[in-house]
């Protein structure tokens, strides 16, 4: 069954914890992954590997520089989730 | 009815004998490269994990780095000199294309008329050759094989390029690979993926030097020609080495019937320690592993990365020989190559 927006976020929210040590409750949709949560460019291939892992999806390096926020990431993923 | 061809009579057992390692006198620090780019000693230790590098100065050539390395992994291997039967040498940076560095290693070595050649594998290159030496021990065909890896990548750095100028250094290293009288090498787990050829290159071939040869000469801002320089997609490099190798490094120990636990080291590429690290991690290797980081002090050497910090991990003492290593080399090609060695 695919992930709601909210079901996303809060997995992504555990994701970015996991690597980046930032609190869950941080992880917001505004957030920058490079500017507000520490998530350079090679955690954040990290992020995603762990990502399509979770939502069952495939997230190309051409798109991955096109996910600025965490929102991005949320979006991307629900229309192109498996 | 065909002639009875004899078939040749090796060791069943390869095993490495020796190694060693040279490393250029001249010590960079992340400081003199900060001179060229806009960026920090912290952004490159963070990206990276390297603090250092050595260059190579006008004396240490490609040939002569490999000769230090070279003496010092025969010596190691308790072997003379002319029971080497093959020369295998793998570089990128060696930039006269014929006759081979390998033939005047063996020659200035005193490996009499051993067999000799360069390959080009670039950052598996070690492993390569490791496993060309395996095959040669095993047929009959050398009775020992001196594998060297030397890169002057400072050769092909671009200092201006703030995401590379940061990663390459110079240096050689060396095995001697011989029989043994029981298994000491497991099976070689390698291959090639040729549609990812640009994800890491050389930025112009050589004949595109030649006037005419393409569209625009490659020319710096202040219009001179310039220098091939190695350059790479940093976030595609970083996934495929994380994910895709830990893959092939499992396979490799997979082949050798080696679990994690059995294993004392790992010694991956040097590439980048945040690669390391994510490998590491994606194998979930036991605490008791231990890790080569010689990328710190040492940069990315390509080819030579592997005997580097095997030769450093047995002088410092955390490793020791009998050790059963898992090594894995990757790049540029993009190509890899896996393999579980029982140390020097």
């Amino acid at each position: 069954m695919a992930a709601t927006q909210e079901e996303i976020l809060e997995g992504l929210a555990e994701i970015v914890n996991e690597i980046a040590g930032i609190p869950t409750e941080d992880v917001e949709r505004e957030k920058s992954f490079t500017d507000d949560l520490d998530v350079d460019s090679l955690s954040m291939v990290e992020v995603v590997v762990a990502a399509e892992e979770r939502f069952d999806v495939k997230i190309p390096d051409d798109d991955v520089k096109n996910l600025k926020t965490v929102g991005d990431a949320v979006d991307y993923i629900l229309k192109h989730q498996g | 009815m065909p002639s009875k061809i004899e078939p040749g009579k090796g060791s069943a057992y390869p095993r490495i004998l020796g190694v060693g390692g040279y490393r250029p006198t001249r010590v960079v620090p992340n400081e003199e490269i900060l001179k060229h780019i806009d960026s920090s000693d912290e952004w490159i230790r963070s990206r990276s994990g390297i603090a250092t590098r050595h260059w190579a100065g006008p004396e240490e050539t490609v040939a002569q780095m490999s000769l230090e390395a070279a003496g010092k992994a025969v010596a190691s291997a308790g072997i003379a000199p002319e029971q080497i039967g093959a020369v295998v040498i793998s570089t990128v940076s060696h930039f006269k294309q014929t006759p081979s560095i390998a033939t005047e290693i063996a020659h200035r070595l005193g490996a009499g008329k051993a067999a000799a050649f360069d390959i080009s594998a670039a950052c598996a290159g070690f492993v390569y050759g490791l496993t060309i030496a395996k095959g040669l021990v095993v047929d009959g065909s050398a009775d020992h094989v001196l594998v060297i890896g030397v890169e002057r990548l400072s050769d092909l750095t671009d200092v201006t390029d703030r995401s590379t100028a940061f990663l390459f250094g110079d240096g050689a290293g060396a095995v001697v690979v011989g029989p043994s009288d029981v298994p000491a090498m497991g099976p070689s787990v390698w291959g090639s993926e040729g549609d990812k050829a640009d994800v890491i290159t050389q930025t112009v071939p050589w004949d595109g030097f030649r006037v005419g040869a393409v569209a625009e000469l490659p020319l710096g801002e202040d219009g001179e020609l310039k220098f091939p320089a190695i350059r790479q997609e940093g976030q595609t490099v970083f996934r495929w080495a994380v994910f895709e190798m830990a893959k092939v490094a499992a396979q490799a120990l997979e082949a050798a019937g080696i679990s994690p636990g059995d294993l004392d080291v790992f010694i991956p590429h040097q590439a980048n320690m945040r690669i390391i690290d994510s490998m590491v991690k994606t194998l979930k290797l036991p605490e008791h592993v231990t890790v080569a980081r010689d990328v710190e002090t040492t940069g990315n050497t390509s080819a030579a990365s592997i005997p580097l910090a095997m030769e450093r991990l047995l002088a410092t003492g955390q490793a020791k020989s009998g050790d059963t290593a898992l090594v894995i080399g990757f790049g540029a090609g993009l190509v890899y190559a896996a393999t579980v060695v029982t140390l020097p």
